[in-house]
């Protein structure tokens, strides 16, 4: 029966965040954490694959904020325990440290037939981890599931590419990263969340899974952020008003030609 | 660090291969180094040529049977050995998805930083890459640089315009490198409809979201976009939600930057309006006076779509005959 490791990241809830007009700087300030959506994904279609073949469900988190409540939250989901790598240091990493850390902490978690991430995060949203994570273990991945299948020692997934889907296959152990399409994440019942209370979640500092300071926050990072700021909006944003469609529409098509759009 | 030379462009996408050069070409004329382009591949060697034209000073060219079809893991290992030979201070990689995973990879083997999806590409004072990209689901827009080498950045399609091909100098090395196999095999694939190939090139757009009641109520847009040259697109709840598409303009789907932009019955959730930002004059239609849409664009019109759009196809018809 297969173990499944999911790596579930803690995001900021982007639908929370606004910015300050004057200095476009976020406000992140009460902006609350939630799980990463393509990450849930990836933990809603480990749920089902369990369901179908029986077998395990773990999670596993690297944060230097706490996360007890997500994961929490993925347990009532349906995973069975939590690893949690908790520790200050992992303020400011970026992809290249991240990875480095879910690798080792795989590591220390040991056998497991598929690794199931998201395809991105919904804050940061480079679609690195998933991929680093395989080259670390030196493991096959495949990105962008719409589709999963486990039979033995193989899974086969359809893939969303730009133009096409892709079906492949390749032997497990391997990692596959998922789309939002691919499922659509259960809401616990408060049956699921009471039991979850009962799920054990596994802290970690760094020491424990050995990995060295300096392989993690600013200095084991391979970007160096320089700032983050609301995009700047310089748009003309003229009212178009009429007494009646047509006119609006007459309006509109004279601005349009002296922009140059129309007629050519 | 210092031993990182020259300004490497690659993608598998041939054509944004060419965009590339016109990022890279900027780049490498500002640190006075060499610009160099990787090409893979079976029988490709006489595209090198062409690559010279567009800007490449150099062509490293790996010319293997192996390498006929783009496979990640092979494509991924040629690049790699070629990458770790020559050590080039910045890399810029094609983001197509299989580009993005590519980057990704390569700068694990590499150890080193990787920006995806960047929409802007400078050099700062003390002579590193900066680059700038959406984050937060289009609410930030983050500036950053890096802290090893190489630097490597993944560049969306249509972020750089092909330089003019003109007659010029460069040199052609082939490359042997060792290629490996590939641990992921492809059994099938399948084409997504056609109309939803290609919205990334039109050159206009008028955009659907979730004031079109039906399906069959996107007749009137596509007629505007016909009209005007253009195609229709549509947000992601059509997709997802309501399964009238298979693609979606927005930040997990299409980002657009068509020279107009027609947005009719569209909220302008942050996810969308990442994906249409750049478009050059935007156009919203939406009966809600307070829609975000508004917010970003240049013609607001505040008014049922019903009405609007079929007007706007009569004024439009009169207008050119």
């Amino acid at each position: 029966m297969p173990r499944i490791i999911v790596c579930l990241k803690q995001a900021i809830d982007v639908n929370q965040l606004k910015a300050d007009p004057s200095t476009r700087r976020l406000v992140t300030a009460g902006v609350s954490r939630k799980i990463s959506d393509f990450d849930k994904n990836a933990l809603e279609e480990a749920v089902r694959l369990k369901e179908k073949l029986g077998g395990e469900i773990v999670t596993v988190t690297a944060s230097g904020e706490d996360a007890k409540t997500s994961i929490r939250e993925a347990l009532a989901i349906g995973a069975d325990k939590g690893y949690f790598i908790n520790d200050e240091a992992l303020l400011d990493s970026d992809t290249l440290a991240t990875s480095f850390v879910l690798a080792e902490a795989v590591r220390k978690i040991g056998q497991f037939d598929l690794i199931l991430c998201g395809e991105a995060s919904i804050d940061g949203f480079s679609a690195q981890v998933g991929p680093r994570i395989a080259e670390l273990l030196n493991i096959p991945v495949i990105t962008y599931a719409r589709k999963i299948s486990l039979e033995g020692n193989v899974v086969t997934v359809e893939r969303t590419l730009e133009d096409r889907y892709e079906t492949v296959k390749t032997k497990t152990p391997a990692i596959v990263t998922v789309t939002k399409e691919i499922n659509e994440p259960r809401i616990p019942s408060l049956m699921a969340i009471m039991k979850a209370s009962k799920k054990e979640i596994v802290t970690w500092k760094l020491a424990d899974i050995n990995v060295p300071l300096e392989k993690v926050g600013e200095t084991g990072s391979g970007v160096r952020i320089m700032d983050v700021l609301a995009p700047k909006v310089e748009r003309k944003r003229i009212v178009i008003e009429g007494e009646n469609p047509a006119e609006i529409a007459e309006k509109l098509v004279k601005a349009l030609i002296q922009e140059g759009m129309v007629g050519r | 660090m210092s031993e990182h030379i020259g300004v490497w462009v690659f993608s598998e996408n041939y054509n944004l291969m060419l965009e590339l050069l016109a990022g890279g070409s900027m780049l490498a004329t500002n640190r006075k180094t060499e610009l160099a382009v990787v090409l893979l591949g079976s029988g490709v060697e006489s595209k090198a040529d062409e690559l010279i034209k567009h800007g490449a000073d150099k062509v490293f060219v790996v010319d293997s049977s192996r390498l006929k079809d783009f496979q990640i893991e092979t494509y991924l290992s040629a690049l790699t050995n070629l990458v770790t030979g020559n050590k080039p201070e910045i890399l810029l990689i094609g983001s197509t998805k299989n580009g993005k995973e590519l980057a990704s990879r390569l700068a694990a083997r590499l150890e080193t930083g990787c920006t995806p999806d960047c929409s802007q590409l400078a050099i700062n004072e003390e002579g590193q890459l900066v680059t700038k990209r959406i984050v937060y689901s289009g609410n930030a827009v983050v500036t950053a640089t890096y802290r090893k080498k190489p630097q490597i950045a993944t560049v969306p399609p249509r972020t750089f315009e092909k330089l003019e091909p003109k007659e010029r100098s460069g040199e052609i090395v082939k490359a042997e490198v060792e290629v490996e196999e590939s641990k992921i095999e492809v059994v099938g694939v399948n084409r997504m409809e056609v109309a939803d190939v290609k919205i990334e090139d039109a050159r206009i757009v008028v955009c659907g979201g979730r004031g079109i009641e039906k399906k069959e109520d996107f007749k009137p847009l596509e007629e505007l976009a016909k009209l005007l040259g253009g195609q229709v697109g549509n947000t992601r709840p059509l997709a997802e939600d309501r399964k009238w598409f298979t693609g979606w303009v927005g930040l997990s789907g299409k980002k657009i930057k068509p020279t107009l932009y027609v947005g009719c019955g569209i909220s302008g959730m942050i996810q969308h309006v990442a994906g249409m930002r750049d478009s050059q004059v935007v156009v919203a239609v939406n009966r809600d006076p307070e829609a975000a849409i508004f917010e970003v664009a240049d013609y607001v019109i505040v008014g049922d779509l019903y009405e609007i759009v079929p007007a706007i196809v009569k004024e439009l018809k009169k207008t050119l005959g």
